[in-house]
């Protein structure tokens, strides 16, 4: 086991929603296949960026490995500790390893709490330093992320959703962890903003030496940030690369279609429009064979039938696809 | 025009708790001295509100009885505030007991409110301590449910999210996060609580099993008066206006405060 | 649909259940001995026990429990000692007048409560909108036994038009059955009247803004129809919810009217039996009060079901 390098290992994650109905025995009549058995790896100081469509289960994936959602099998290795099978005591002296930042910077911070009572917390709750200790602590969090001390008595309705956001960021990082998760962290934000936070989450990486595991919808942004990058799709990880392989030659259809959806600013450049027809089929009965295969420009019968393995066609560039050979 | 109806409520409060904080002061005759010889005089100098059947002083009964009134009821909101937010922050946030508690309070909810006080306070014993427990009982499962719904609201917000992160316990969620968060329908449903308080507790006087006499209560002058409305109609009139003085201040209140904390709340158009 | 039906009645059913079991533990919160209290002062301690044989009193509390339960389910509540005849005869004497009073006062309700709260819409911000919340406002805040006394105060004692109490049959005249019952239905129902203008104004004020009414006066049609089809229709719904809770605003409030008035309801049959402390009659009120809240909740649900397509049936 390579625990050395690679600071996250994610083996078989399984994450079932039930469905439930009925009033008297809360029947369960189903499950939503949110995450179905995926595995990677996010080495130290790397960031991992995860892609696909709203409903592919990227969030969950984020929430599972921060165990906001307890996982329905599978392991979570972080530093060589599973979080998804260790006790609730040793879980919560764990999770200072494991942080969070949101989408949305107007749900993610309280609005009855001082910025100072915000970026504490984590310190309060993990019982670090004396109050005075702390004071100083956010003072040097807010300085980190670009604000300044004397922000910290004020409430988040005093500030911009930018600014905001650079708060959820010093909270994340109050307890000096290795692992972030970053939800959308841009995506509420103005274009003009986006960039600045970008910006400022990879110095804090350089740094701080923090691992990211990055969750976006929009492939642009993720091309700034990410060194890899994993495309999902109704639960599946289908193309797992580095960045410029994946951006340079996406093998799979879905990455292909996703991809092409980019706008160019080279106008001279053309490149084949992939056009998606259809809707994403519903993860409580996802579809037998390739789950891409209802919208999936090339499929062929094998792939109504089959379920295409992960499997590496060289060099790491892993591709679940019938049609892609090594 | 929003905003002045609030200050009048404000005020109309003010004012009947004012009374109830200084009835010593106030009052120009003992409450409960019975005096047979100043049986059924109409309002005039000596005797604002005139007197009743025994001759005491109608205006000084009606100032004691806001006493009465204003306690029970900040009693009872007191005891409902208490009671329905642990239940609503338990039910809204351990959703194991949701369904076993809420159950519990749509069986509370399906008995006539006055009903279930009644056969409450009859079952307690006629006082002013069971009539408390006995409304607080009846009004507890409304502060539930306007919590517990707030609290369905605020636990998918993303700050309760992140306190979950990094090891916050429930119950620290529950004091530091939700809880402020669920403050303002609370704070409005409790004026409302208020007033039915006021108003249930006058009914129950009325009925016989409030606080028994001699006891100034405005319910129980009320029940006396009755059956001397056609010589000494302003035995009965003058607690009906104390009561509905109060009751249309906190109306008052409520909606504005409803206005102001929380507009999504709001069932009046401006 | 017929399934949501089928759902909203077994949802019913774990209420009642628990509505059955604290009418019963009622009795079982008296302290002290409830059998000395329902005997009286002056009971000696033979009489004393008489009594707590006939409530079954020296029995344990499951064997309690078990008995009235299974005399319930055969439609029997127990037997009043002070009545000295069976709760359920007792109440099912009262009960028609108490249901006459809630209808009639119910149908006062809607008559001028939604037409006000109606016009009070359509012409909001003007005198009439102002005079119709205003007198709703201090509708809602007025206890309904003291309306009820100052009604016949002004109406009996000083025009002498209408009866101060008691109540008139049917069989002696409609003229004077309804006289005897205006007042009482008036006291009970002006309170509720206040509220169903309220939330009839204020829903009808969000319908007239949609866009769909704006449409619809667009295209010309007569401001009569635009109201009478387009908005009222989809105002109805909160309003057939806040209809369900006043009419269980109407039952809970006859106990005080009826005694106010002297009517032998279902209301006065509580109030004395809460007063001589005559626990059976009790818990059989409460019961049966409970279970007419729960059907008319469940009258309601339904009734939603057929007016708003939107209602989710799972």
């Amino acid at each position: 086991m390579t625990a050395g390098r690679n600071l996250v290992e994610v083996e078989n994650l399984v994450k079932h929603f039930p469905i439930r109905k009925g009033f008297f025995s809360s029947r369960i009549t189903g499950y939503v296949q949110a995450v179905d058995d995926i595995s990677f790896t996010v080495a130290r100081g790397e960031t991992l960026g995860l892609v696909g469509e709203s409903g592919c289960g990227k969030s969950t994936t984020g929430r599972l490995l921060i165990r906001l959602l307890d996982p329905t099998s599978g392991r979570i290795m972080l530093n060589g500790a599973d979080l998804a099978h260790i006790p609730a005591d040793e879980l919560r002296t764990k999770r200072r390893d494991v942080q969070i930042i949101f989408q949305d910077p107007f749900s993610s911070l309280n609005p009855r709490k001082t910025v100072e009572g915000i970026i504490a917390e984590p310190l309060i709750v993990h019982r670090i330093g004396t109050k005075a200790e702390r004071q100083a602590r956010v003072a040097e969090l807010l300085k980190l992320v670009g604000l300044a001390p004397d922000h910290a008595r004020r409430y988040p309705h005093e500030f911009s959703g930018g600014q905001r956001q650079r708060i959820g960021i010093a909270r994340a990082l109050a307890l000096n962890p290795k692992f972030i998760v970053c939800d959308e962290p841009v995506s509420a934000l103005d274009v003009s903003i986006q960039a600045q936070i970008i910006n400022l989450m990879r110095d804090l990486q350089r740094d701080l030496g923090l691992t990211y595991l990055f969750i976006s919808h929009n492939l642009a942004v993720v091309r700034h940030i990410a060194d890899r990058v994993a495309v999902m799709y109704l639960g599946k990880i289908v193309e797992m690369t580095d960045k410029n392989a994946l951006y340079e030659n996406p093998k799979h259809p879905y990455t292909q279609a996703l991809l092409s959806a980019i706008p160019i600013a080279n106008p001279d450049r053309k490149r084949q429009r992939v056009v998606l027809t259809g809707d994403v089929p519903s993860p409580m009965a996802p579809p037998k064979g390739c789950r891409f295969n209802t919208r999936c420009p090339v499929a062929v019968q094998r792939c109504r039938e089959i379920e295409p393995p992960l499997v590496d066609t060289g060099s790491g560039h892993q591709v679940a696809c019938h049609l892609v050979t090594p | 025009m929003r905003h002045r109806l609030f200050v009048s409520g404000l005020v109309l409060l003010g004012l009947m708790v004012l009374m109830a904080i200084f009835a010593d002061l106030l009052a120009t005759h003992n409450p409960v001295q019975v005096r047979a010889r100043f049986r059924f005089r109409p309002p005039s100098f000596d005797n604002f509100f005139g007197t009743d059947n025994f001759g005491r002083d109608i205006y000084t009964r009606v100032v004691y009885g806001a006493r009465l009134s204003i306690s029970i009821g900040f009693a009872v909101v007191l005891l409902t505030a208490i009671a329905g937010t642990a239940i609503g922050l338990i039910s809204g946030y351990v959703r194991r007991l949701d369904n076993f508690l809420m159950r519990i309070m749509d069986a509370l909810m399906a008995f006539p409110t006055i009903i279930l006080a009644l056969a409450l306070s009859a079952a307690l014993g006629p006082s002013a301590f069971n009539i408390v427990v006995a409304l607080s009982v009846v009004y507890t499962p409304r502060v539930a449910r306007v919590v517990r719904a707030s609290v369905l609201v605020v636990r998918e917000a993303d700050y309760v999210h992140a306190a979950q992160a990094v090891g916050a316990s429930n119950l620290r969620i529950m004091i530091e996060h939700i809880l402020p968060n669920s403050m303002a329908p609370l704070v409005v449903q409790l004026s409302f609580v208020f007033a039915y308080a006021v108003i249930a507790e006058a009914v129950l006087s009325f009925l016989g099993v409030g606080p028994p006499p001699p006891t100034p209560s405005w319910g129980s002058i009320i029940a006396e008066g009755k059956d001397y409305i056609r010589e000494a109609a302003w035995i009965t009139l003058f607690p009906g206006i104390a009561i509905a003085m109060t009751v249309l201040g906190l109306n008052l209140l409520g909606d504005g405060l409803r206005d102001v904390l929380d507009p999504r709340m709001n069932v009046d158009n401006r | 649909m017929g399934r949501y039906i089928v759902q909203r009645v077994l949802a019913a059913f774990p209420v009642l259940l628990i509505v059955t079991l604290i009418s019963f533990c009622i009795m079982q919160l008296v302290p002290g001995d409830p059998a000395v209290v329902m005997a009286g002062p002056q009971a000696t301690a033979k009489e004393v026990e008489q009594v707590r044989v006939q409530l079954g009193l020296d029995k344990p509390f499951l064997t309690q429990l078990g008995t009235w339960l299974y005399g319930l389910l055969q439609g029997d509540l127990g037997r009043s000692i002070l009545l000295g005849r069976g709760v359920s005869q007792a109440i099912g004497e009262r009960l028609p007048i108490t249901l006459t009073l809630a209808l009639l006062s119910f149908l006062l309700t809607v008559a001028i409560g939604i037409p006000a709260g109606v016009i009070a819409a359509l012409r909001q911000n003007t005198w009439i909108d102002q005079t119709v919340m205003t007198v709703a406002l201090i509708g809602v805040s007025l206890p309904n036994f003291w309306l009820g006394l100052m009604l016949i105060i002004f109406f009996s004692v000083v025009l002498d038009l209408l009866p101060a109490g008691g109540y008139v049959t049917l069989s002696q005249g409609f003229w004077p059955w309804f006289k005897s019952l205006l007042l009482p239905s008036l006291s009970l129902g002006l309170l509720q009247m206040g509220l169903l203008a309220r939330i009839t104004r204020s829903t009808m004020l969000e319908v007239l803004r949609q866009d769909y009414i704006r449409t619809a006066r667009a295209k010309g049609l007569p401001a009569f129809k635009v109201v009478a089809k387009h908005a009222f229709k989809n105002a109805l719904i909160p309003i057939v919810t806040i209809i369900g809770i006043i009419f269980s605003l109407l039952l809970t409030g006859s106990v005080v009217i009826e005694t106010v008035y002297s009517l032998p309801g279902l209301g006065r049959l509580l109030a004395t039996s809460i007063f001589s402390r005559d626990y059976p009659v009790i818990q059989g009120g409460l019961l049966l009060t409970a279970a007419m809240f729960v059907g008319i909740n469940l009258l309601v649900d339904v009734l939603y079901a057929f007016l708003d397509p939107r209602v989710r049936y799972d």
